[in-house]
């Protein structure tokens, strides 16, 4: 079948497209060339609207463990946004902690069709692949926390080489189904089980002597040098904690130059100037992403209301649990693995901290340079949900709406922040990149966020309104591999994505050292630890979509 | 992985009905027979060991073809106006067609272990707790502190697997560790060192529970407690032992909800969670809520999952709509309330559904025998030995592969419960 989306404007920073109509043919889930000889089956006349890639969300906790226990947890936030079923889709819930079904369908509603849960646990990578089995519509992935694991930390305390350590990582990529590394708080989930209370970038952890320096040297090394496009996805020191921003500018200048991904950053931007010790660190952070082609970001912008904080980074959501709103928290140690905690926060406009927090994200959206190197998100849902994207869209693109916003914030923290002065709007053009182009090159998705021929035929279609709330809020056609599954911002068909990883080379030799590990370490087994294929394909609704690795990839 | 390593050898074999998910269990399959060469328990024997009797299913009691039995399921569910999905021991997919047949049919969704299960989630969702899981106990556990529970009779080997093990990997020496009862006395001697250090035990009922729990919680605290005994227990010694744990890197204080049989045990599962909160003020301490046998963590993460919150969850409105005292089965069963109940039990032969006048559909493990036959009996594989499969063990955290073992015929929960749904 061949279908024809004639005259939209069209926006593919991909291939430096910026507004021009064109048509776009598909043909089996696939972006075609223009057919000669064919007979066109189905043609929907778009003239007029803005054509973009299916939008992508490179950081969403969309499953495992700890967005289950936040689900557990929040029976009175459901409350308020119960989806009843239909036809088509399931019931479910929705705000903060949504249900599988329900966060698949509205993130297509929204345009949305793919997302990347951030931190895997290896020990609980399989639940996250169930969970995401369950999310319908959009494509998923996820990048597998590493860094306060025993077994790494013990390869580096015994100074085992970069080779060894890169066989590791690859290993434990190809075994949890991943497509990029995380790392949440380097080695501080770890220094918590020892009962250290905060890991500043060259503290060292109290048993095994290493740093969190050491670690992200070692893992951003192995991520580049196993050619997985992703750079190292990094959840730095002190989050949270006022005067971050030191601990952030240390850590830019400290990779050496080598990719690195600092997620979140709003939450890593603080400085302690003023009366209330807590000021934005936003300028100095911007310049330094500016001036480091090494480096991207996403935002992790707050916006207002209630939400959940789900985190890997259980030694500062402990610190951070008399903030918990309402006030019941879970922390948890993991496995000799990782950690999480989970605290719900309210998020308060006439709060001096949460109104700065909102500033800092937007000065840091405003003031980062390129688009290709910074990424739209709300941390899902640590910051804000996910369905609050055309929200944070139209206060980028729309100043006069921002400042109308901000005026209405706490007094002194409008004083604090120079937002007001920044006139920068985002264009059309600039979004598509940060949440299609851009965000495909970083996760690494060779056929997605982008309208080229031969890429995968996600596309979203928008009338093109000026309140890019509205807008972005209910497209007018959503495809899925070409198959068209919204229409008029309301969920037509069913879909199931794909799962997309990266399987870098390995050397079986590390299960040398991996078998014995678990036999006298662990309570499972090295080979129950592993995620058959099988499991990701479960009942034939999944599937594996193994994208490459950057050419010169090595052990 | 498990893996056959010579015709009918079966090595790291995982358990699905222990809780622990022991997943060194070697086992002979012979036909259909199962036996446990390796590593198994009471709980695992009788798992893996339970003969096949049933393979045809039943219409009152008279054998039928699955199809038939399977559109004679589907017109109860069709005509009920209040159906209870119960039971619901299997694994993850029999789980997930449950949960969308309770959807599409409008049911409650319950657990067989929902009663102590909820003494857990109830504090969850009231004010958290600081946990951890077993790989953490095993290498870095120093007191054990053991609340109102004999861990033997349930968990048979969770000295062995995560007290009692060869090394820790931080260096520890195993003897050193503690283990303290407070409540019950341990029935066995699982709980002793083996150079043969005993458990200590400050017993008491657990009807004093509550009370000794609150005390040592105030001791902790640092407060002053004017009574020189609780619940027959010297404050003295309650204050010892709230040092100890202050003293401990790495104390980890453990209860199974099941072993805690008293009304709102729940506001004890509360305290030793706060008072583990306090604890870690200055040091390191964690709970470990025993617990998930049979598949019933996996019952409760499919759930919140799928729908937004745990068991005890009903469809009738069209959304799910949780109360954990309404939609409890038992309660429901017991009050009539309940019209059709579809038990699923996959695991144990001796879980059958409870007496009620409800019309009942039985998706249970072959073997099983009634005090009152139900209208509809549909023998199901076990997972893990019948069928692929995956189940969440207590910890909720790891979850593990479950292999077939045998080809035994028999269908799984899901293609069964799956079949009902598309029959509706």
């Amino acid at each position: 079948m061949l279908m024809k989306l004639t005259g939209g404007k069209i926006y593919d920073p991909a291939h430096g497209i910026d507004g021009d109509v064109r048509d776009i043919y598909v043909r089996n889930g696939r972006i075609v060339e223009r057919p000669t000889d064919v007979k066109i089956d189905q043609e929907i006349d778009v003239r007029g609207k803005v054509i973009m890639a299916g939008a992508i969300d490179m950081h969403t906790h969309i499953g495992g463990g700890k967005v289950n226990i936040a689900r557990t947890m929040l029976p009175e936030d459901h409350a308020a946004d119960v989806v009843a079923r239909t036809e088509l889709m399931r019931s479910g819930c929705g705000h903060a902690a949504p249900s599988t079904l329900t966060a698949g369908y509205r993130y297509a509603e929204m345009g949305y069709t793919a997302g990347f849960e951030p931190a895997i646990l290896p020990v609980n990578a399989r639940q996250a692949h169930m969970e995401m089995h369950d999310t319908p519509i959009i494509d998923k992935g996820g990048y597998v926390m590493l860094g306060s694991d025993d077994f790494l930390l013990r390869m580096m305390a015994a100074n085992n080489d970069q080779e060894a350590i890169n066989n590791y990582v690859a290993w434990t990529m190809n075994h949890s189904h991943a497509i990029g590394v995380k790392v949440v708080n380097p080695g501080g989930i770890n220094a918590f089980k020892f009962n250290q209370r905060k890991l500043d970038l060259d503290e060292k952890n109290n048993y095994y002597g290493v740093t969190p320096r050491d670690i992200l040297l070692r893992l951003a090394r192995a991520v580049k040098e196993l050619g997985v496009p992703h750079p190292l996805h990094v959840h730095g020191c002190n989050l949270g904690v006022p005067g971050n921003m030191g601990t952030t500018l240390d850590t830019i200048e400290g990779i050496d130059g080598l990719p690195m991904h600092l997620t979140h950053i709003q939450f890593h931007s603080y400085g302690t100037e003023g009366d209330f010790k807590f000021s934005s660190g936003s300028a100095q952070i911007a310049e330094q992403i500016n001036k480091h082609k090494n480096i991207t970001v996403d935002v992790g912008q707050i916006l207002f209301g209630q939400t959940v904080t789900a985190s890997g980074d259980n030694m500062r959501q402990h610190a951070a649990h008399p903030h918990a709103h309402p006030n019941k928290w879970v922390c948890m140690d993991i496995e000799c693995d990782a950690g999480c905690g989970v605290l719900p926060f309210k998020y308060k406009d006439q709060s001096y901290v949460n109104a700065l927090q909102w500033m800092i994200g937007l000065e840091t959206f405003l003031m980062a340079d390129d688009p290709w190197r910074v990424f739209l998100t709300t941390d899902h849902p640590n910051g804000a949900p996910f369905t609050s994207y055309p929200h944070l869209i139209k206060l980028l693109m729309d100043k006069t709406f921002r400042n109308d916003v901000l005026s209405q914030l706490h007094p002194e923290a409008q004083k604090a922040s120079h937002l007001a002065s920044l006139d920068r709007e985002y264009s059309l053009y600039e979004i598509a990149i940060m949440t299609r182009a851009g965000a495909a090159k970083l996760v690494g998705l060779a056929d997605r966020g982008h309208l080229g021929v031969g890429g995968a035929a996600d596309i979203t279609v928008y009338t093109d309104n000026p309140d890019r709330e509205k807008m972005f809020t209910t497209p007018d056609y959503v495809f899925k591999d070409g198959k068209m599954v919204v229409k008029d911002g309301q969920l037509i068909e069913v879909t199931w994505g794909t799962t997309h990883v990266v399987k870098p080379n390995y050397d079986i030799s590390i299960e040398k050292q991996l078998k014995p590990y678990f036999d006298r370490y662990h309570t499972q087994k090295m080979g129950n630890f592993k995620i058959s294929d099988d499991e990701i394909i479960d009942d034939g609704r999944g599937s594996i979509t193994v994208q490459p690795l950057h050419a010169g990839g090595r052990i | 992985m498990t893996e056959m390593t010579e015709p009918g050898i079966w090595q790291e074999v995982p358990s699905p009905f222990c809780g622990i998910a022991s997943d060194d269990l070697v086992i002979k399959v012979d036909g259909n027979n199962v036996t446990i060469l390796e590593n198994g328990d009471a709980i695992t024997k009788a798992g893996f060991e339970t003969a096949i009797t049933d393979l045809s299913p039943r219409i009152n009691g008279k054998d039928v073809p699955l199809d038939e039995a399977v559109s004679y399921a589907a017109q109860l569910i069709r005509d009920a106006k209040q159906p209870v999905i119960g039971g619901l021991a299997t694994d993850l997919n029999g789980c997930r067609a449950a949960m969308a047949l309770a959807d599409k049919s409008r049911a409650t969704v319950d657990n067989m272990d929902s009663t102590p299960t909820f003494r857990n989630l109830l504090v969850l969702q009231d004010t958290g707790w600081m946990t951890t899981t077993l790989t953490e106990v095993r290498n870095r556990v120093d007191v054990l502190l053991v609340v109102g529970t004999d861990i033997e009779s349930d968990f048979p080997r969770f000295y062995e697997r995560m007290v009692w093990n060869k090394e820790s990997m931080f260096n520890q020496d195993i003897e050193s560790r503690q283990v303290i009862y407070l409540g019950k006395t341990p029935s066995g001697d699982a709980s002793t060192s083996p150079k043969g250090k005993k458990a200590q035990v400050l017993a008491c009922d657990d009807a004093d529970l509550p009370e000794v729990l609150s005390v040592l919680r105030a001791l902790i605290k640092g407060k002053q407690i004017q009574a020189k005994q609780v619940g027959g227990l010297a404050v003295s010694d309650l204050d010892a032992l709230a040092e100890t744990l202050k003293q401990a890197k790495y104390s980890v204080v453990t209860w199974s909800a099941g072993n805690l049989d008293f009304d709102h045990a729940e506001t004890s599962v509360q305290m030793i969670c706060e008072l583990v909160k306090d604890l870690n003020l200055e040091t390191r301490s964690s709970g470990l809520p025993l617990g998930g046998r049979d598949g019933a963590m996996t019952a409760n993460q499919v759930s919140a999952w799928q729908s937004g919150y745990p068991m005890r969850t009903n469809f009738s409105r069209g959304f799910p709509d949780y109360d954990p005292y309404l939609s409890d089965s038992n309660r429901m069963l017991a009050n009539d309330e309940v019209d059709t109940l579809v038990w699923v039990s996959s695991f144990n032969v001796q879980r059958t559904p409870p007496q009620s006048l409800a019309k009942t559909i039985v998706i249970g493990r072959s073997g099983m025998t009634f005090e009152q036959e139900p209208e509809v009996f549909i023998p199901v594989g076990v997972p893990g030995i019948d069928h692929v499969g995956r189940t969440f063990r207590l910890d909720t955290v790891v979850s593990i592969p479950l292999r077939k073992l045998r080809d035994s015929g028999l269908p799984s929960t899901h293609d069964v419960l799956t079949a009902i749904e598309n029959a509706l």
